[in-house]
């Protein structure tokens, strides 16, 4: 199943800087796999050491949060969207 | 006196609007959808602005100029020049000047008939229900999670809606949290990041723009909320991506275990909103502990006496182009792979704009074998202020 994942301008940096990247993939969770496989750097920001996806990064399959789907094991089809979205606080905090 | 028009009677409440506030709001009265019933709604509601800044700017102009009766703003910020490329409420001479006292003015001068209430402070746990308890809806346009947290959660405390906005570099997300029976922000993002994870500087900075536009879309759908019109951003998360031009809406649910607002909620009264987002006392502790360092005056030092130096400049392509030491630029991120370009039989002073990104450096070249090497303290902002004031600081 083709699906195409958006990543969020926060975590372009650690995806070759793109916007979006395709993958076949049969779930939600083998989509995310595929990422982070291609993308090792992108691995921390998305999972916590013991695996599980963080809690200020939701996943999103088109518009619905896969936390009240199946979670990563949620099936995809083909010309699903999935996002990445991540919290983030600005305004437009000062540089440290 | 006489009822002249035909549409329905305005809720008696003794407010009437005076023939020059007729004026003023003509392009509103005109509408049916806000009307003379609408408008009174205006003049009656009491907004609690978080923020004077970027979201703030806009927020402030449009909801004073459509005649939010009371407007309250909090903020404890000095307006700087770094603001003025977005915070289109100051002026080049309000540098120097607390936010709220130019904002007042500003605000003041768009609309001299409504009461606009300035709070300088920073909002924390003591103050905030007290701050909140005399308004209707809540607008949060700050910039660190604690507050965001903060502002959530008084807000279910309280049940007053919190109407969201948040930006990153091109990327805005907006919505309302807590309206009757919608999701809060912990329903969203039950946690923030830990501070290491959060931008720095290397990834920081916002188009002026966006904080306008996302600024904007709070000011309707506060709007909205006040006169009781359309559909309110509420369960829905909406994304605007500037750069695509896009805007894409994802569905919010209320989590029915969150703890704030869920349905056995286990937060009943303001927490240690800095200690929960893990920063506390975080800017107290030099990141650069135990990394060896020199300073801005005893590196021109050993400039000028002809040591051989190499400089590291460790920031991003663009920061070079702002200013520069003529240091052999290696991008932090790029440095595990592009370390071979270095002679570690050299001694190296690596720097950035503010020396933390360079003490990751340090601290990566030593763990690979570095070991005449430098952190320039206080980095190209430090040389500005004490070697060479022409170099920018940005």
């Amino acid at each position: 199943m083709a699906v195409k994942m958006e990543i969020p301008t926060a975590l372009r940096q650690f995806a070759g800087k793109q916007a979006s990247v395709e993958f076949n993939a049969g779930t939600v969770g083998d989509a995310l796999k595929q990422l982070t496989g291609a993308y090792a750097d992108l691995r921390k920001h998305l999972y916590t050491e013991d695996g599980r996806i963080r809690s200020f990064v939701n996943i999103y399959l088109n518009d619905e949060d896969i936390r009240y789907l199946q979670k990563e094991n949620t099936p995809t089809k083909d010309g699903d969207t999935i996002s990445i979205v991540p919290s983030i606080a600005g305004g437009c905090p000062s540089y440290k | 006196m006489p009822v002249i028009t035909g549409t329905p009677a305005v809720p008696d409440t003794g407010r009437t609007l005076s023939k020059q506030e007729i004026q003023r709001y003509s392009r509103h009265l005109i509408m049916p959808e806000v009307g003379m019933e609408g408008q009174l709604k205006l003049a009656k509601a009491k907004v609690l602005m978080i923020g004077a800044g970027g979201l703030g700017a806009p927020l402030g102009l449009y909801l004073a100029a459509a005649g939010v009766g009371r407007l309250g703003v909090v903020d404890f910020d000095v307006v700087d020049f770094t603001n003025l490329q977005r915070q289109i409420t100051f002026s080049t001479s309000d540098v120097g000047r607390p936010k709220i006292q130019a904002t007042k003015e500003r605000l003041a001068g768009v609309n001299p008939q409504i009461r606009i209430e300035t709070y300088e402070t920073r909002l924390t746990s003591s103050n905030a229900l007290d701050l909140f308890r005399e308004y209707d809806i809540i607008v949060d346009g700050t910039d660190n999670f604690p507050t965001r947290y903060l502002v959530n959660d008084a807000c279910v405390l309280l049940n007053k809606p919190n109407v969201y906005g948040s930006i990153f570099r091109f990327e805005g997300q907006t919505t309302v949290f807590h309206y009757p029976g919608g999701p809060c922000y912990r329903c969203l993002y039950p946690e923030p990041p830990p501070p290491g994870l959060v931008p720095s500087c290397a990834e920081g900075g916002v188009l002026g723009v966006l904080p306008g536009i996302v600024g904007a879309l709070q000011a309707m759908e506060t709007i909205k909320l006040i006169i009781g019109i359309g559909e309110p951003l509420a369960g829905r998360l909406l994304l605007f991506d500037a750069l695509g031009m896009r805007f894409r809406e994802l569905r919010l649910r209320r989590n029915p275990s969150c703890p704030v607002c869920g349905d056995n909620p286990t937060i009943r009264e303001l927490i240690d909103y800095e200690e929960f987002c893990g920063i506390r006392g975080e800017e107290f502790v030099p990141v650069t502990t135990g990394i060896p360092e020199i300073t801005p005056r005893e590196l021109k030092a050993r400039l000028d006496r002809g040591d051989d130096l190499f400089i590291l400049d460790v920031r991003e392509p663009h920061e070079y182009q702002i200013c520069n030491l003529q240091g052999h630029l290696i991008p932090l991120g790029e440095l595990p792979k592009r370390a071979s370009e270095l002679d570690s039989s050299r001694e190296i002073v690596a720097h950035c704009r503010s020396g933390k990104r360079s003490a990751d450096a340090v601290q990566f070249l030593q763990q690979a074998g570095f070991r005449k090497i430098w952190n320039l303290k206080g980095g190209i902002l430090a040389w500005s202020d004490e070697v060479d004031p022409s170099v920018p600081k940005y």
